[in-house]
């Protein structure tokens, strides 16, 4: 009974856990790539380990918090740019083997001992280097504070303050995608993604829609890798491939096109990957399972199941949870 | 997350036990070395499931076994033992119990052109269990010296199935070449050349493999994110029939071939062609690869564990040939992936089914206006794109001694750009661009650092979509 309330309890902690807010922050990024715009972002890590780096980096080197987080969408910006002039006048999936492969650059040039200095190489940034001024905004007392069977302590790295900064965030960005989607412009966004030539018959230069697209998904990305990095480190190889994978399974889970379907998307996911881990892992440990599979082939079970899962959704809910079948980005050329 | 695992004989004990067995003629067979001697320590250890062993090794900035240096294995309660390293084997020593050990070099024994780098430390911590053989090497020499290195290396040999190693990305997946860090040297005209046969060995199997991942684009149109996956279940299979199951290498390569040929046939079946009867939209389809990609990346960390695995337990022989000194292994191996090329080759210039495979790429509905059966020939593609990338992931994991689960992603960038700098959905463009990706891997890694040479390939992915997005042999109209 201890045993299912303890699983219980840490699948309703994922709802509301910081990394389920950055990557729902990373999956409305994607959301304005490829729900609103039709681009196939496969680097959505590229950015948020960006974003994560700009952060740590401007923090190690003295500047005030808001500077760092500017730094952050800065350096989002002009990954998109870079990663925009020669694609976006492609076809659809030349942008995904571009961005996936950017991406990839991104992860090794971070691990690589070139830039050490900085990057901290393989191992990353500790968190302890760049998360003082960060704590130092919390405007909350110190000691710990529980709310039902949740208790953290109030500020820290896992800490109240961290999911408060994240979802706050979540929902200031939830209203600027809001607002701009419904606006003349997120109607030419639209407009790009079910036929480009119409738009471009009317006059509306659909290359700059595209990267201006582009562009503040990647910021947003950015900042959704500042979330992941908050109450952790900053580690490369944490921030792969399999990031970016598992933020569009949480995009295509809630629904893309959808204002709402990311963050949803992002808190059934992870609540679900934690029930079935735990779940796994507890039946490993207390029943004759255990003989057969071991803990980390729990780990390789679960990575498994992602992987079924999103294909199936494709196959036979692309639209998700949330999002209408008729508004969809695949139909991309 | 290990630390609370039940202690109970899993099935990994039992085919780690297999593997010990498997390898132990190679530890019989090393000399008794120098250590004859110093004491009469047995220096072959072999693990079963009351023996647990610590083997530790020294090598050079080349990966080669330094021999001759005196190691210290010393823990448990007051269990200290001298070791002697040879040229051929690490040097292995038999532990009283399981538990932490602390593996001590002493530099005074080092070849004096070959010093500790550094900063490095003398001594490594390595954990022995019963049945398994943990492993530290250090590394010495002048290449070792960059400060990142990890020069000292402990590591868990935990054979398949229960990866002791932490489930990161690990960016050195392939980055285990045997060339170390060449940044550090000079350049010399013989190097070189050295790194250029290097990198036609590279280019043939990553040509071997992209041809496959290039048919499947031009006849459907699809970029298969999966395909990387297909080359490392090659690998993995390999690995599991030659090194577990222990058949001889022709019989393990047949088996491994032939299981993911059938992987290719059933994909086809069983998701893709029900998804173009259902005029499923490209982009879909290429979310389903990806999908399918985690899903077996998964399945083959499952299969092998999160260590880097060898195919063949024995250590490599070289074979100078023309002034490049490359394994026998791997000039076998690029001989096979030259005659399977040409063999490619032949098959779609002169056969029937190659003919109409081209025919199809060209234009689907003109090939079934003039009775070519689309779905047969995609059938076809799907075999032959799956058994070759097995076969060069086969080869690859052969040539390059280990692998790791995350070979096959490492690949599919690589590949993405050798076809797209060849020109997607030609046949023959995979192979330039697989050859010139290739070499472009192994030279740049005589001037940048070895763990930056994959992305110089990526850096020139993105520099031809730049000014020539259609590739090398490709056509104008290929482009969106």
């Amino acid at each position: 009974m201890d045993e299912i309330l303890r699983i219980v309890t840490q699948t309703l902690a994922e709802l509301i856990a910081p990394t389920t807010a950055a990557y729902a922050i990373a999956a409305i990024g994607l959301n304005l790539h490829f729900g609103y715009t039709g681009l196939l972002n496969m680097g959505q890590a590229g950015f948020m380990l960006l974003g994560a780096y700009g952060f740590g980096i401007a923090t190690i080197a003295g500047a005030p918090f808001f500077v760092a987080l500017l730094v952050a969408l800065v350096a989002g910006t002009l990954f998109a740019l870079i990663l925009g002039l020669p694609t976006l006048q492609l076809r659809g999936d030349y942008l995904a083997i571009v961005t996936i492969s950017a991406a990839e650059i991104i992860r090794w040039v971070g691990r690589s001992t070139w830039l050490q200095e900085w990057t901290g190489g393989a191992s990353g940034l500790q968190g302890r280097d760049f998360k003082e001024s960060f704590h130092a905004l919390s405007p909350l007392p110190d000691g710990r504070t529980a709310i039902g069977p949740l208790e953290y302590i109030n500020t820290g790295s896992d800490s109240w303050w961290t999911r408060i900064f994240a979802w706050g965030l979540v929902a200031l960005i939830l209203l600027l995608v809001w607002l701009i989607t419904r606006s003349p412009w997120g109607r030419v966004l639209k407009g790009i993604r079910e036929d480009e030539d119409a738009v471009r018959a009317l006059g509306k230069n659909v290359y700059s829609y595209k990267m201006q697209a582009l562009v503040l998904g990647g910021a947003i990305g950015a900042l959704g890798g500042v979330v992941y990095a908050l109450p952790l480190a900053i580690a490369p190889d944490a921030m792969g491939r399999t990031m970016t994978f598992f933020a569009w399974t949480v995009l295509l889970l809630g629904g893309a096109a959808t204002v709402f379907g990311p963050v949803l998307g992002a808190m059934v996911f992870f609540a679900a990957y934690m029930l079935m881990r735990t779940g796994m892992r507890s039946l490993t440990s207390n029943t004759g399972l255990g003989d057969v599979i071991t803990t980390t082939n729990v780990e390789q079970i679960g990575g498994m199941l992602v992987g079924v899962t999103l294909m199936l959704l494709v196959i036979f809910r692309p639209q998700g949870i949330l999002g209408n079948k008729k508004e969809l980005a695949f139909n991309v050329r | 997350m290990t630390a609370d695992r039940p202690p109970t004989a899993s099935l990994a004990r039992r085919i780690l036990a297999a593997l010990a067995v498997a390898a132990a003629p190679v530890l019989l067979t090393a000399p008794p070395a120098a250590s004859a001697d110093t004491q009469p320590v047995a220096t072959d250890c072999r693990p079963d499931d009351s023996t647990a062993c610590v083997a530790a090794m020294v090598l050079d900035e080349e990966n080669e076994p330094v021999a001759d240096v005196a190691l210290t294995i010393s823990g448990g309660s007051g269990f200290s033992e001298t070791i002697t390293t040879t040229a051929d084997a690490p040097a292995s020593v038999a532990v009283p119990e399981v538990g932490r050990y602390t593996v001590t070099i002493d530099p005074a024994t080092l070849p004096a052109d070959q010093p500790l780098p550094e900063g490095a430390p003398t001594d490594l911590e390595v954990t022995a269990q019963s049945g398994a053989t943990a492993r530290a090497a250090f590394r010495v020499g002048a290449g070792a010296a960059a400060p990142s290195t990890p020069s000292p290396a402990a590591t868990q040999d935990t054979g398949g199935g229960e990866g002791d190693a932490p489930v990161v990305d690990d960016g050195e997946g392939v980055g285990a070449a045997p060339e170390g860090d060449a940044s550090e040297r000079a350049l010399t005209l013989a190097q070189v050349w050295q790194q250029f046969g290097s990198g036609i060995r590279f280019g043939l199997l990553l040509a071997l493999a992209s041809i496959g991942l290039n048919l499947i684009f031009g006849t459907t149109g699809l970029s298969n994110f999966a395909h990387g996956e297909q080359f490392a279940l090659g690998a993995a299979l390999g690995f599991i029939f030659i090194n577990q199951v222990g058949m001889p290498l022709w019989l393990g390569a047949l088996v491994t071939i032939a299981i993911c040929g059938l992987t290719g046939l059933a994909q086809d079946a069983g998701i893709w062609r029900p998804l173009r009867r259902r005029n499923t939209p490209i982009m879909q389809l290429m979310i389903v690869t990806i999908g399918l990609s985690i899903a077996l990346q998964y399945l083959i960390q499952l299969l092998i564990g999160g260590g880097s695995e060898r195919i063949l337990s024995s250590n490599p022989r070289p074979l100078t040939l023309a002034g490049v000194t490359l394994s026998t292994a791997s000039w076998l191996s690029m001989i096979v992936a030259l005659v399977c090329i040409v063999g490619i080759a032949w098959f779609l210039t002169r056969t029937r089914i190659g003919r109409a495979t081209r025919a199809v790429s060209d234009n689907p509905a003109l090939a079934a206006a003039t009775g070519i059966d689309p779905d047969k020939i995609v059938r076809v593609v799907w075999v032959m794109a799956t058994s070759f990338a097995a076969l060069a992931g086969l080869m690859w994991g052969i040539s390059y001694g280990a692998f790791n689960w995350q070979l096959g992603v490492q690949l599919l960038l690589l590949m993405f750009a050798a076809v797209t700098l060849g020109g997607l959905g030609t046949a023959f463009g995979a192979l330039v661009g697989s050859i010139l990706i290739g070499l472009v891997v192994e030279l740049s890694n005589l001037v940048i650092q070895s763990d930056l040479r994959y992305a110089s390939a990526l850096v020139i992915l993105i520099l031809v979509l730049l000014f020539r997005p259609q590739g090398i042999l490709g056509r104008r109209e290929r482009i969106g």
